[in-house]
């Protein structure tokens, strides 16, 4: 097992640099380079411009910059913004919170409806429940989350006056904005869990566990359910990408602050060390958080284990 | 649906009809065998509800995309102040925006927008995807375990954070927007058409091919190229239905065509500043989203059991 744990982190070092190596080039692609993109907003003079492009150290050749770079990410500087100069480490950190209480609301949501939704379908298949949940499952995967987010600030804030329509940072405040960002999630987990219980409660072992004369309660919480939550746990962490990319349109709905207002408010003023450093921290938590769940996959599946 | 329920509640009268209906009909249709007739139908829609349901969706929209003029002779974009934030009504089916042009138009137009939006990116990502994963999956060895290393790196960033990354260098507008979502798409495509490739390398008949002297070129394109059309087609459909949300949210906060181009996210970005005065004016564009996304997703499910209920994406 701590064989396998090893192999595991020492496998995530790799996409790690990786990932640090990608988000360094994509700055590289603009064309021409990032001070003459800036220069509709700043209106510098030429000289002002090499000036600039000196102090960034963009004459350099480009494994020079990235070798920096490279330096720097390790003493934890992810460079300064462009507009107003605040460290982006420092920018980051004020706004990952937020986001995080967001995605992890979002997830919590998700799971609680999806989860429980996909069992009943599996467990009366073909009936009304199982043809209720595929459709609710299929339109929640179409709707945009930033309309229907749109559409309960409508009905729930704006009508009914039940919630408030600017985001505060009060639990009820994030109401909304996480039940927007977690229906479409929800939506995938009804269907996977959905598909797995159905293979599963097909399964040889299930038809004995049922001649046993084991109870129905017993043959699915048990039998069933334990070995049907294994694939869910690996598609949550994968799906929490998804909920980050999410999480950056929904904070713009609700103009709620986080990663996603920073990094779009980034991408206008073409700031290009925070959009960098954004990039950067949400592919490495979404990096870290399936190595968790590897980690966690190990601890609740004996199989892995020993072999 | 209750077709179904009634099919499952009694399966043998179902077998018999059925066979009953293979049977070729001989004489003027009685009332029994249009009954048969029309039950063999139902069966066959039922077997490709999703299909079906799917393309028509798609149809109707992709008409009035195509032909606005059929349902409107009003233009997107020609304001008319005095007409402003009207409600829907006989006039105007869908209301008027702030600057009194008409929402029906304009959510009939921008979907011309939003569609090239959701097909172009697919294009970029499945065409390049499909050469990474055809070449990977052939060749082997070190190229393909260079190339699936780079994706493993490109699938950790989520797609709207490395579309935005992509956008902050080209500048938005639609063109780069289209270029961005494609290439946060790709490395999807290229895992799925590699896997194919995989294990169809090992199949006698491309090994006979290679005994016949063909080379590498031609075996790729002529005899495993077409063996990875009907998975990229499945995943395509539902990659469009994901493309058109991606870019509808981008466009929403401001990355993507700029006013007063008519797209569904960007009418919905207008409706968002007036959701107190007007909810039609974020409503339609919105709903046009979902039926659309909804559409092609239906396609793909339908088209994923029609060419082989065994795949899957």
């Amino acid at each position: 097992m701590s064989a396998y744990l090893a192999q595991r982190v020492l496998l995530t070092i790799p996409i790690l640099l990786g990932i640090v190596i990608l988000t360094f080039f994509l700055v590289h692609l603009i064309p021409g380079d990032a001070v003459s993109a800036m220069q509709g907003q700043l209106k510098m003079s030429a000289q002002q411009m090499e000036q600039m492009r000196e102090a960034l150290g963009l004459n350099d050749p480009l494994h020079v910059q990235l070798g920096r770079y490279l330096m720097r990410l390790a003493q934890g500087d992810l460079g300064r913004s462009l507009f107003g100069g605040q460290p982006v480490a420092l920018l980051i950190a004020s706004n990952i919170g937020a986001t995080i209480q967001l995605t992890a609301a979002a997830m919590a949501i998700a799971v609680v409806i999806g989860v429980p939704l996909g069992i009943l379908a599996a467990v009366r298949r073909g009936t009304l429940w199982d043809v209720t949940a595929v459709v609710l499952a299929m339109l929640g995967v179409s709707i945009p989350s930033f309309w229907l987010g749109l559409m309960m600030i409508q009905l729930f804030a704006v009508t009914l006056g039940w919630l408030p329509v600017i985001e505060d940072r009060s639990a009820r405040g994030l109401i909304m904005p996480a039940v927007a960002l977690g229906l479409a999630e929800a939506a995938i987990i009804v269907r996977l869990t959905r598909a797995t219980m159905v293979e599963i409660l097909n399964a040889d072992y299930i038809r004995t566990a049922r001649a046993k004369g084991l109870l129905d309660r017993v043959v699915l919480w048990r039998h069933a359910l334990r070995n049907g939550l294994l694939p869910l746990i690996t598609m949550i962490g994968m799906q929490f990408g998804t909920l980050l990319g999410g999480a950056v349109v929904i904070e713009n709905v609700f103009a709620r602050q986080g990663l996603g207002t920073l990094v779009t408010q980034a991408v206008i003023n073409r700031d290009f060390p925070v959009v960098q450093g954004c990039v950067l921290v949400a592919a490495s938590m979404y990096v870290l958080v399936n190595l968790a769940v590897d980690i966690f996959y190990v601890v609740v599946d004996p199989r892995i284990r020993y072999s | 649906m209750l077709l179904s329920i009634r099919g499952f509640a009694i399966p043998e009268a179902v077998c018999i009809m059925s066979r009953a209906a293979q049977q070729p009909l001989r004489t003027g249709d009685t009332s029994i065998t249009i009954a048969l007739k029309a039950r063999r139908w139902q069966r066959a829609f039922w077997r490709h509800r999703s299909l079906l349901v799917g393309s028509v969706l798609l149809a109707i929209i992709l008409c009035g995309v195509a032909f606005p003029s059929l349902f409107t002779n009003r233009s997107p974009v020609v304001m008319n102040i005095r007409e402003r934030l009207q409600p829907p009504n006989p006039t105007y089916p869908f209301g008027t925006d702030q600057y009194g042009r008409d929402m029906l138009a304009r959510v009939l137009y921008g979907g011309r927008t939003s569609l090239v939006m959701g097909v172009v990116p697919i294009l970029i990502a499945a065409g390049a995807g499909a050469a990474l994963g055809l070449v990977a999956g052939y060749h082997g060895r070190w190229l393909d375990a260079l190339l699936m290393r780079v994706m493993d790196v490109w699938i950790a960033l989520p797609i709207i954070l490395l579309a935005l990354a992509i956008v902050t260098a080209l500048g938005p507008g639609l063109v780069n927007i289209m270029i961005a979502i494609g290439v946060a798409w790709i490395p999807y495509y290229a895992r799925m058409v590699r896997g194919v490739t995989l294990s169809l390398r090992e199949h006698s008949f491309i090994e006979a091919a290679r005994v016949l002297g063909l080379s590498e070129g031609r075996i790729l394109m002529r005899h495993i190229l077409p063996n990875t059309i009907a998975p990229l087609i499945v995943m395509s459909s539902m990659g469009i239905a994901g493309a058109i949300l991606t870019g509808a949210s981008l466009s929403f906060i401001g990355m993507g065509p700029q006013a007063p181009t008519p797209e569904w996210g960007l009418i919905l970005a207008d409706g968002r500043q007036f959701i107190r005065l007007a909810w039609w004016i974020g409503f339609f564009p919105g709903a046009a989203i979902a039926l659309t996304v909804l559409g092609a997703n239906l396609l793909g499910d339908g088209l994923r059991d029609w060419l082989d209920p065994r795949m899957k994406i």
